[in-house]
């Protein structure tokens, strides 16, 4: 397939692998952000291939990973509803609220609809106007032109009967977050690809700057992430600290600024709860004043649930690179994909998903 | 400069197993259906034919043959899809279930849940289907049964179906019967069924080519196993897809197998879908295909005889199984990593970006 082929070829996987071999002198400790990359270096066996002086951690993007409870809960409350068709993306059905999760809620006859782009949420809105139709609006900047999109969309039709609940987050919030702990292992980014297409880089040069710390885009194939721990290594042996591109056929310094125009246009920064992190300033997207109308929030009057989250997994410090899936006592024992403790272990996205399904014994099992 | 916070949190709920209602992950195939089982129907029915683990059972008797038996409800939304439908279907299903024991497939009883409102043109076009795959199968349907509930309270239609298989005494296919040294052949590409079903559905907003492969393959397994009577283990790979049925088998037969994912079939069209929706055509449903484990010196002479026959136009080798690691299903990938290939744990979900 092309785009695709091309960018799993063996022969070249093993020139640029020969490189980071060749390149790496010291330890370096290398997070990506993005949960699609540590799903496709797990996938296809990276990990193992790379110098042991390379460790590779794993990042808080995972967009089901880290909405937070409170909001979850805010989703069960909306979706328990009479008269109400609650849209998501699948992997949100599976994470547990404080009592139970969207799936239970289906089983027991809620209206609850797995949809793959909110534009099919407005669809169903336009087809039941009997009906209040909600998208549970989460993910990072690579969502929320779309959910964005659809509120517009929403709008022109005159649908009064939609409404989004919003749990958008970025990117960059997360890595100043991580890049601040006292615990940080952090010693190179692979920043998240998808999220450049949108955002484009010129965000990242003030973090590279302020923590000295090499950024470089990366994309998701196999020759994709190599290029970028390539790229990254070169950097961390040399003593530099740059932003530079290793995905340049999809990202621009830019980026897409009809996408950036239309989360502008629809939301505005905010603070935000991360699920196993806590709160991050200025790390969310809510919707502006002038679309309250389409706030879920508002609209189901769920503002007023909060919940506090426990403390009994340590989704946080994996979240943060700070610990590794297998670390944990309760991985793949107590805590499994069908039985998670986490919201990591929850999504294919997910770290410690990502691990259980892909990793050999006898590491895998703990 | 912003005031972020103290990054030790660890914040979890408390796990939800689902044990309390069915939820739509227990009918997926993969873990949640296991758990099923192994929860509710093993403690109540709970008997040596059963408890072998084998998608049919054995049934002994006094004759020289013994009688292979098994059923299988289908539902599938929608009814008729590209390469298929639900009456083809459920023939298929159960055939391909007593087929791969091994055993000859004497007869097909069907019962009928139809929806009040359905029209009778579409049980009549289903019946047909099902008439028609019988006969390429030379299965005869000898019984049926049929019931009609409200409008509202099924999905227009559904099909049970139980065939019955004869089998000779020297033939021991079993999931528990997988040898270290053996070779794994699939009959053909991988995730055409689920991909086409799915697609049909149009809720993808993709227009396909794809079709399902929806097939009776008790003549091709019959072909094979007058060149083999030695294989040792043999399953169709449905709900759950590939991984997970090699799964069973390494289970079943407490032995390690490791398939390459260079080798494994998979359609163009099948891969590209599954890529963009985040999908893995090794878990994705198939409907015509067979796993065969056999010893290695037969090889080459089934997989000739596999390709000469519709249905086995695309086999391949695509692993072996070995005594190391004995439960788990490892895959050698394209760039030489090598990885778990687990179970599916509920059922498959699209990405989210």
């Amino acid at each position: 397939m092309r785009y695709l082929d091309e960018f799993r070829d063996a022969d070249l996987v093993k020139k640029v692998l020969k490189q980071i071999h060749l390149k790496t002198t010291k330890e370096w400790v290398i997070m990506e952000i993005c949960g699609g990359q540590t799903h496709s270096i797990m996938q296809h066996g990276i990990d193992q291939l790379l110098p042991e002086k390379i460790e590779l951690v794993h990042g808080p993007g995972c967009p089901v990973c880290v909405t937070s409870l409170e909001l979850i809960d805010k989703a069960l409350a909306i979706a328990s509803q009479q008269n109400v068709i609650f849209c998501s993306f699948g992997d949100m059905l599976r994470v547990p609220g404080s009592a139970t999760d969207l799936f239970s809620i289906k089983a027991k006859g809620g209206d609850v609809r797995i949809v793959y782009s909110p534009l099919d949420a407005v669809r169903i809105a336009r087809e039941n106007p009997e009906k209040e139709v909600v998208f549970f609006a989460i993910g990072f900047e690579t969502t929320a032109p779309v959910n964005a999109a659809s509120l517009l969309y929403a709008q022109s039709l005159g649908l009064k009967n939609y409404s989004l609940l919003v749990s958008q987050v970025t990117v960059p919030a997360a890595m100043h977050a991580i890049l601040s702990s006292p615990q940080n292992r952090v010693n190179g980014f692979l920043a998240a690809g998808h999220v450049c297409s949108v955002m484009g880089y010129h965000q990242y040069h003030a973090i590279a700057e302020k923590y000295q710390i090499p950024i470089v885009v990366t994309g998701f194939e196999p020759l994709d992430l190599l290029q970028g721990i390539l790229m990254t290594v070169e950097q961390l042996e040399k003593g530099t600290h740059m932003v530079e591109n290793g995905y340049s056929r999809v990202v621009t310094e830019a980026g897409n600024l009809t996408a950036q125009n239309m989360i502008n246009q629809v939301f505005e920064i905010c603070d935000r709860n991360w699920r196993g992190i806590g709160l991050i300033p200025k790390s969310g997207l809510r919707l502006r004043q002038q679309y309250s109308f389409y706030d879920a929030e508002k609209r189901f009057s769920v503002e007023e649930i909060k919940t506090q989250e426990s403390a009994i997994c340590q989704s946080g410090q994996i979240l943060q690179g700070i610990r590794k899936p297998h670390q944990c006592p309760a991985f793949g024992k107590e805590c499994t994909p069908q039985t998670p403790l986490g919201a990591t272990m929850v999504s294919s996205e997910g770290a410690c998903n990502a691990y259980y399904r892909y990793r050999l014994t006898p590491v895998a099992k703990g | 400069m912003e005031d972020y916070p103290e990054m030790q949190g660890s914040v979890c709920p408390a796990p939800l197993p689902h044990n309390e209602t069915i939820v739509m992950g227990h009918g997926s195939g993969g873990l949640l259906t296991q758990d099923l089982i192994n929860r509710i129907f093993l403690p109540a029915f709970s008997n040596p034919a059963l408890l072998a683990g084998n998608d049919f059972a054995l049934l002994e008797n006094e004759s020289n043959f013994r009688i292979v038996v098994s059923t299988d409800a289908h539902i599938v939304t929608p009814l008729f899809f590209p390469g298929g439908d639900i009456g083809r279907l459920a023939v298929s299903g159960t055939i391909n279930d007593i087929a791969v024991s091994g055993g000859t497939p004497i007869g097909l009883t069907a019962s009928f849940i139809l929806e009040e409102g359905l029209p009778m043109e579409v049980l009549a076009k289903v019946a047909q289907s099902m008439a028609d795959t019988a006969a390429e199968a030379g299965v005869p349907i000898v019984a049926g049964d049929t019931k009609v509930v409200e409008h509202g309270k099924a999905d227009g239609l559904f099909i049970s179906t139980t065939g019955i298989a004869k089998i000779s005494r020297e033939i021991t296919i079993n999931g528990a019967n997988a040898k270290p040294g053996d070779a794994v052949i699939i009959s053909g590409t991988l995730g055409d069924h689920g991909m086409a079903v799915l697609a049909a559905r149009g809720e993808l907003g993709v227009v396909s080519q794809i079709r399902s492969d929806t097939a009776p393959l008790n003549h091709l397994i019959q072909k094979i196993l007058q060149i083999c009577p030695q294989i040792h283990a043999m399953r169709d790979p449905t709900r759950g897809g590939l991984a997970t049925t090699l799964n069973e088998i390494s289970q079943q037969s407490q032995v390690g197998i490791t398939i390459r994912e260079d080798r494994i079939p998979v359609r163009p069209e099948v891969n590209a879908i599954c890529e963009l929706l985040g999908f893995d055509p090794l878990y994705v449903a198939n409907e015509g295909k067979v796993i065969v484990i056999l010893p290695e010196p037969f090889v080459d002479e089934v997989l000739d005889e596999m390709h000469r026959h519709p249905y086995g136009t695309d086999a391949k080798r695509i692993g072996w199984v070995h005594a190391e690691s004995a439960g788990e299903v490892h895959l050698s990938t394209r760039i030489g990593g090598t990885r778990l290939l687990s179970v599916m744990s509920g059922e498959m979900l699209p990405r989210i970006c």
